[in-house]
């Protein structure tokens, strides 16, 4: 390292006495509030920028005038006649190619025969369980309307999303565009990509697979140009030493290699298309969704609780089966053998299927199971849950009243009190005490440009609402998350676990929540709660576990006790994993606040709905991109702290 | 055998892989960082980094040439140079007469295909192919039809002793196992030019040893051009017919076993060989001189002693011939040289200085 190296400054050097006195000012300017000009506390009119009629005038433009209309519209045919095919196959739709319905028994079959191949006799019976719980509960025609659009927009977007990634790893300016636009798509909430879509295709079926499609792209992406990057040096140069062409090293050394990264994405796009499929019965589309988003606005507890069930086994069986494919190691046979003993679970596979089939000619209640004849146990549901809630009612009672009189109500009057000016003054400060100027100019600006958005104070709903539920969700997940980290077997419990709570689709998390305390606040910063207590928990357990052995046992056998060893050691060393969870947490509750707009919140997410059923998308796009700045500010602070912990 | 005082040995034919002034420059500017490094060899460049400095080097048909340095010298970038896995950033090199440098891709492509092999540190396999597949990798790029490239696959793993093995995935064999695939691999194509980039070294030192034996096996069985990178000095001396060694992108000196540890150029390789147990090293002839050189009176006639072996596997011989003078006879067992006993001596007795 030469002089001059060693002299330079870091350009953006945390400065904490600027980020001190910015904090002085903003306090100043909350004391003096009652002096101040209106315009200082609330951002005032000739501030506020008209986006979206900005927004609204390209799409008019794009859609009128550039003739887009007619593209998407040939696009969302094409996906409607896919969807067509699957759903004939899947639950007898009157559509070519008039083969389905499937009778249940042959895909539950073939669902166990995918858990065996892939996972072993458990996953088999967890996979074929779930499809006969489905069949046996009545409920296969909404699932299979469910799947049948998983079945079309998966593979559109795993393709997509495996060309653009390759393009991302390719050329350096593929990559470059297309990092922040996939930034601001991952922190986008759901809601923002329904609007456009509407206004393109309109509702239904094929809208709904269109923006699952859009939305379950970007992690694809992510994890192909990750796979591609990973691959071992040594590995390409054998291929090019072997003589592979550019084209032969991409598809039969760098894609191969690449393998478990993007079979990774390929159960993200699943789990992402699953979750997205559910909510996007807001936008008419038919199926498991649909079914819940009525009973639960019906209040239909039981039955709400068993479609419930079902869409989270669905998720775990989605996630085991593809998470299993992405780790599968090949492995040898044993010389010799016939192919029939070289493919045992297929032989069995096709004589079963081939059984059920006749079986389902004679038995028809193997083909179909009527509804009349499905059982439910909604009733004991409703019975034991009746019971439950009389019980812990006076409990729930007092919690609704005591949160709302003395936290809700006091947190949203003190941050409406705080003027606006203060706010940005003190993020700015935040921003300057992590990263210097940099951040302190990204953060202000993300948060500025919500203050001329127009919507400062559903905005700022939202952030007390996330904000409060962040901090319940860290009183619970660091403890929880400290406590399963002390024993190995522990661990991997809790770790089973919260993956397996990540796994469920957000809008499952309203069911309990509505049950226990009914339709209002609470049960909204309830559900966040425990949405965002998930990547708490998860990433305090991982990070203490993930702490060098070698370093306990020199706190040890330096004499820390077991308190000092957590506080000293354990809990320093573990931090930045655990800030990766927090802002997981922040993201999931910015989230989880937008759907849960639906039981009745006045943030960002209830105009995000209104501008939904009004399909504005000028006011959709503005109100999303507000959430995702908000997510984006919180995310560029932890990430600069962490990126100036580790240098 | 010759004398092995000459440095490249046979100069008849013309060399396989000729090296002129090469550089390697990692950073922004390697054309400017050379200009700089020419006037100053000394200077140091912001953001770039000298990994082959100025290098000229012949590598002849058959030999056998090991690259040794520390981690960090060089070595791996200058063999990646020979193979045009990196680009040079000037001077040129000729491969059996052709500009490496001057190569279409397609050229270069083909050249891989039928000439070069090449063996990684860290094997470089395919975990979704098995053994046999892994082999038949660059058959299989040259568009060998499928039966062909697997009988040979096969027939190559017979080679290396892994014959029973052929189904099996990298990741269930042991390091050693890999290697020797990487090795059949190398060789599939039938490469005339066999570059191997410190194969054994993320190798257990036992298994190392066993691997050592092998190649050796296989190098006499195979008459090829051998490139051979390692940071073992030991290894290098085992196996080399010539030894580079290399320290920050330069090559401190090009020459024989005996001529490095007898005559080592710089203060840098003297450190090297200090500590080498040198009669396992020297052979005879090392120290031979011609015999008309030899001073009158001596006693020429006599057992003669073979000379192309190491003083240590003569040593009995030596400590109980009683001659000043030990006549040196080559393979056909005529008399090429004369050893003089007292310096033997010393250097099996380790009183050399």
């Amino acid at each position: 390292m030469s002089m001059t190296d060693q002299i330079r400054l870091p350009k953006s050097a945390p400065r904490p006495q600027i980020a001190m006195l910015l904090i002085g000012l903003a306090a100043v300017l909350v004391l003096t509030r009652a002096a101040l000009p209106e315009g200082l506390i609330r951002p005032p009119d000739w501030l506020i920028l008209p986006f979206a009629d900005w927004v609204n005038t390209v799409f008019t433009f794009l859609r009128d005038d550039l003739g887009l209309m007619a593209l998407t519209r040939a696009f969302a045919g094409m996906v409607e006649w896919l969807l067509d095919v699957t759903a004939n196959i899947l639950y007898g739709k009157s559509r070519w190619p008039r083969l389905g319905p499937l009778p249940w028994s042959v895909v539950a079959i073939t669902m166990a025969a995918l858990g065996a191949w892939l996972g072993g006799w458990r996953l088999a019976v967890l996979a074929g369980g779930t499809f006969t719980w489905i069949a046996v509960m009545g409920q296969w025609q909404w699932a299979m309307e469910t799947l049948s659009v998983i079945a079309v927009a998966a593979p559109f977007s795993i393709v997509t999303g495996l060309l653009l990634g390759i393009a991302a790893w390719r050329f350096r300016l593929v990559a470059r565009v297309l990092d922040p636009v996939l930034n601001i798509a991952q922190s986008l909430p759901h809601f923002a990509y329904m609007i456009p879509v509407v206004v393109f295709i309109g509702v239904g079926p094929k809208a709904g697979a269109i923006v699952t499609i859009i939305f379950s792209v970007p992690p694809m992406i992510r994890m192909t140009a990750l796979g591609l990057a990973k691959v071992p040096d040594e590995v390409v140069e054998a291929g090019r030493m072997g003589g592979a062409t550019p084209f032969q090293l991409l598809r039969k050394v760098r894609l191969p290699t690449a393998r478990t990264e993007i079979l990774v994405g390929v159960n993200q796009v699943i789990m992402q298309c699953l979750a997205m499929v559910v909510l996007a019965s807001f936008i008419g589309m038919p199926g498991l969704g649909q079914k819940l988003l009525q009973l639960l606005q019906a209040l239909k507890i039981g039955l709400s609780v068993e479609i419930g069930i079902t869409i989270v086994l669905i998720a775990v069986v989605l996630d085991r089966l593809t998470r299993a494919w992405a780790m599968r190691q090949p492995q040898h046979h044993a010389g010799g053998l016939r192919w029939w003993q070289r493919h045992p679970v297929l032989l069995a596979w096709a004589l079963a299927v081939v059984l059920a089939f006749a079986l389902a000619q004679i038995f028809p209640i193997l083909a179909q199971v009527p509804r009349r004849e499905a059982l439910s146990i909604a009733a004991p549901i409703d019975l034991v849950m009746d019971q439950v809630i009389r019980l812990v009612d006076p409990l729930t009672t007092w919690l609704r009243w005591f949160l709302i009189t003395w936290v809700l109500i006091p947190l949203r009057d003190a941050i409406q009190f705080l003027p606006f000016s203060a706010i940005l003054l003190a993020v700015a400060a935040a921003g300057w005490a992590i990263g210097g100027w940099r951040s302190a100019l990204v953060v202000g600006g993300f948060i500025a440009l919500i203050a001329v958005s127009g919507w400062w104070d559903r905005a700022m709903i939202t952030v007390y609402m996330v904000g409060f539920s962040v901090c319940l969700a860290a009183l619970i997940g660091f403890p929880l998350g400290i406590w399963a980290a002390r024993g190995e077997a522990r661990a991997q419990r809790m770790l089973l676990i919260c993956d397996t709570l990540q796994t469920f689709p957000s809008f499952i998390y309203l069911i309990p929540v509505v049950m226990l305390f009914g339709v209002n606040d609470v049960a909204v910063v309830m559900a966040v709660v425990t949405f965002a207590a998930v990547p708490l928990i998860r990433y305090t357990t991982l990070g203490l576990r993930g702490v060098a052995p070698e370093l306990i046992e020199a706190a040890q056998m330096s004499g820390a006790t077991r308190r000092q060893l957590l506080w000293q050691v354990q809990l320093p060393m573990a931090l930045p994993v655990m800030m990766v969870g927090v802002n997981q947490s922040v993201m999931f509750s910015l989230f989880m606040v937008i759907i849960a707009a639906f039981i009745g919140t006045q943030d960002l997410g209830q105009e995000l709905q209104r501008a939904l059923s009004a399909s504005d998308v000028g006011k959709g796009m503005v109100l999303g991109l507000a959430v995702a700045f908000l997510g984006l500010a919180v995310d560029h602070l932890i990430r600069s702290w962490s990126r100036n912990r580790a240098a | 055998m010759t004398l092995p005082n000459t440095a490249p040995p046979a100069t008849a034919t013309p060399p396989v892989i000729s090296c002129r002034n090469v550089w390697k420059v990692f950073g922004p500017r390697p054309g400017a960082a050379i200009e700089r490094l020419k006037a100053d060899p000394l200077a140091r460049i912001d953001g770039h980094v000298s990994a082959v400095h100025d290098v000229s080097l012949d590598i002849m048909a058959g030999e056998m040439l090991v690259v040794m340095g520390l981690s960090g010298s060089g070595k791996s970038t200058l063999v990646r140079c020979l193979s045009r896995l990196n680009e040079i950033s000037a001077g040129e090199i000729l491969v059996e007469g052709r500009n490496l440098a001057q190569l279409s891709e397609a050229e270069l492509i083909d050249l891989r295909r039928r000439k070069m092999g090449m063996v990684f540190q860290s094997f470089g396999l395919l975990p979704n192919r098995n053994a046999l597949e892994n082999v038949a990798f660059p058959l299989e790029m040259r568009g060998e039809p499928r039966a062909a490239r697997i009988a040979r696959a096969r027939e190559m793993l017979a080679l290396v002793g892994l014959q029973g093995r052929e189904n099996y995935f990298p990741r269930e064999l042991s390091g050693g196992q890999q290697q020797r695939i990487g090795i059949a691999r190398s060789l599939a194509v039938e490469p005339d030019i066999w570059f191997l980039d410190e194969p054994f070294s993320a190798l257990d030192p036992l298994i190392r040893r066993e691997m050592q034996d092998e190649f050796l096996r296989l190098k006499g069985m195979l008459k090829k051009t051998i490139i051979f990178i390692t940071h073992d000095f030991d290894e290098a001396l085992r196996l080399a017919d010539r030894i580079a060694i290399m320290k920050d992108g330069r090559v401190e000196q090009i020459d024989t076993p005996d001529r490095i540890v007898l005559a080592p150029a710089t203060e840098y390789v003297a450190r090297f060989t200090a500590d080498i147990d040198r009669a396992r090293v020297l052979h005879a002839f090392g120290l031979g001189v011609a015999p008309d050189a030899v001073t009158a009176g001596a006693v020429t006639e006599g057992a003669a002693l073979p000379g192309g072996q190491t003083l240590r596997s003569l040593a009995r011989s030596l400590v109980n011939d009683r001659r000043d003078w030990i006549p040196l006879a080559d393979d056909t067992g005529r008399v090429t040289a004369m050893l003089e006993r007292a310096r033997a001596l010393d250097i099996l007795l380790g009183d050399a200085a």
